[in-house]
């Protein structure tokens, strides 16, 4: 009940405020820069993939971008003379698909996986990125992978319905977690800034989040997020670690606040750990799934990848209470690709910049301004 | 799911009328006439899929029909309803696939396919059409290689008939 008002609230807000904001065919892709105060430019289309590209992710300090799809490959781009090439292709790493991909903090190692089921870790400590090692464990599909922020932790989910934590030792990966609290196909997991929680994202619609108890050194599930009906395809952490951005394939997106024990607001928590309360649902923006969600490194600002060719950039109110915080689309491009949107990451470093990735086969980096 | 099971699903399938071939008109042959595509052009795409158990077509068996087909080609949409013969099928979803994969090779990206269940004709819609629905794991089945030789020996008979 509380959502659903919220829901009218904000569709209230973003009619009176602008009648733009509902996806239009008639805009020939494009919304009038004149409705809009932000505007994205499409500074670079990478081309050279074969078949859908799943993923683009930055390195830590935003010099190269590795990209992976379909054909099987990781490709690598860097800029040269001011302009982002393709500097190398890592092949035979994997037998499918490379869904997913993630950089170590230290930017040395690259973690990929597969729908081949295993996750391989390639490095460059010899000058090149080379294939060193793979980590074999989950039944099938690997959908996702996730480097935590200090380094020492990977984490992957599968099909499987599991969650995989692996503890990286001196370039030696052992296990450290199998999480089943999930009872469908996981899509994404994802560090939260500090490291210290995994949050993953399922098929079976809900969001899970994973803590490590400091006297044994047992993972567990502390918090299950519901709200979506549907499956909950990415989800992206704040900053701070306090907010969570979910999407979903009904077209929804989801804002997600923590409170811990004995907040002010007087919500409810269990055992001592926090508990997350979705405070905002943005619907009637995305015709169809959402397959990515990016909140910025510095600003709240969150980008969308989806499955209607466009992307999105939501900004939220700055005056807006923060226990129910309202957003506005600031920009969109509803081509920004020519066929499903899957990936949308910020650049680590430039605060303007975003990458995203199709089934056009094609890689696009884009600037706000 | 797999093609080969022992047991029949459906003993004795009915069987219903074949449609006439397409007509051809003057403005398929005039290069100046910009064709769209229209729900009997992805019909006929689909119409000669065998079923997984059956020496049938899945319009024999009234599996897929012109009429829950829907194209628009201005957003790039085709939506198709299929009836499984019967409401506890288990090969439904292997049937669905088999559309898509189809129609998923066939048809221009530009389009978004969706396959699903005619509401109310099986008791696992809502799963399937999920299943369906999901494109990653509809590219992932398309890598598994049992499951494709097994749609690809459903589609066999598309290509023949065109030969």
């Amino acid at each position: 009940m509380i959502v659903s008002v919220l829901v009218f609230v904000h569709w209230l807000h973003a009619t009176a405020k602008s009648l733009f904001l509902k996806p239009n065919r008639s805009l020939n892709g494009v919304v009038p820069m004149s409705d809009l105060n932000v505007k994205l430019e499409l500074i670079e289309s990478l081309k050279g993939h074969t078949g859908k590209v799943w993923c683009a992710k930055w390195n830590a300090s935003g010099t190269l971008l590795a990209s992976c799809g379909e054909d099987k490959t990781v490709r690598l781009w860097g800029t040269s003379g001011g302009q982002w090439k393709l500097k190398t292709v890592l092949q035979d790493g994997h037998q499918k698909t490379v869904r997913d991909l993630s950089w170590s903090p230290c930017g040395k190692f690259l973690a990929t996986a597969s729908f081949d089921g295993t996750t391989a870790i390639w490095d460059n400590l010899g000058g090149q990125f080379e294939c060193n090692a793979a980590l074999e464990g989950h039944e099938n599909e690997v959908k996702s992978v996730s480097w935590c922020p200090s380094g020492n932790l990977i984490a992957t989910c599968s099909r499987d319905k599991s969650v995989w934590i692996w503890q990286v030792e001196n370039d030696d990966y052992d296990c450290a977690a199998v999480l089943n609290a999930h009872i469908q196909d996981v899509k994404k997991v994802a560090w939260s800034p500090e490291g210290d929680v995994l949050a993953s994202a399922s098929y079976d619609e809900t969001i899970k989040m994973f803590k490590e108890d400091p006297n044994d050194g047992e993972w567990s599930n502390v918090a299950t997020l519901k709200s979506h009906n549907t499956t909950v395809w990415s989800i992206s952490f704040d900053k701070t670690g306090t907010r969570l951005a979910s999407c979903a394939d009904d077209g929804t997106v989801k804002i997600w606040r923590q409170y811990l024990p004995g907040n002010p607001e007087g919500v409810g928590t269990v055992d001592n750990d926090p508990t997350w309360k979705c405070v905002c649902t943005l619907s009637g923006y995305h015709d169809g799934p959402v397959y990515d969600i990016a909140w910025h490194p510095s600003e709240d600002l969150i980008v969308t990848a989806a499955c209607d060719n466009g992307v999105r950039l939501f900004r939220m109110e700055p005056e807006s209470d923060p226990n129910e915080p309202s957003f506005s689309l600031v920009a969109a491009n509803y081509a920004a690709h020519s066929q499903d949107v899957n990936s949308v990451k910020w650049h680590p470093t430039d605060p303007k910049l975003f990458v995203t990735a199709g089934d056009d086969s094609t890689v696009s980096i884009w600037q706000v301004t | 799911m797999g093609g080969g099971t022992e047991v029949l699903q459906n003993l004795n399938p009915r069987l219903f009328v074949k449609c006439v071939d397409r007509a051809v008109t003057e403005d398929d042959w005039n290069e100046n006439v910009t064709d769209e595509f229209d729900s009997r052009e992805v019909f006929d795409l689909i119409r000669h899929i065998n079923d997984p158990e059956h020496p049938l077509t899945l319009e024999e068996l009234n599996v897929v029909d012109v009429n829950r087909i829907t194209v628009d080609n201005e957003k790039n949409k085709i939506d198709i309803l299929y009836t499984p013969t019967i409401p506890h099928c288990s090969l439904a979803t292997l049937i669905g696939l088999t559309i898509k994969v189809q129609l998923l090779r066939n048809i221009p990206p530009r389009f978004k396919i969706q396959v699903k269940i005619t509401p109310g004709t099986h008791v696992s819609e809502a799963a399937i059409n999920k299943q369906m629905a999901d494109k990653e794991r509809v590219s992932a089945a398309m890598e598994n290689i049992d499951l494709i030789q097994t749609i690809n020996k459903s589609l066999i008979e598309v290509e023949n008939h065109y030969k």
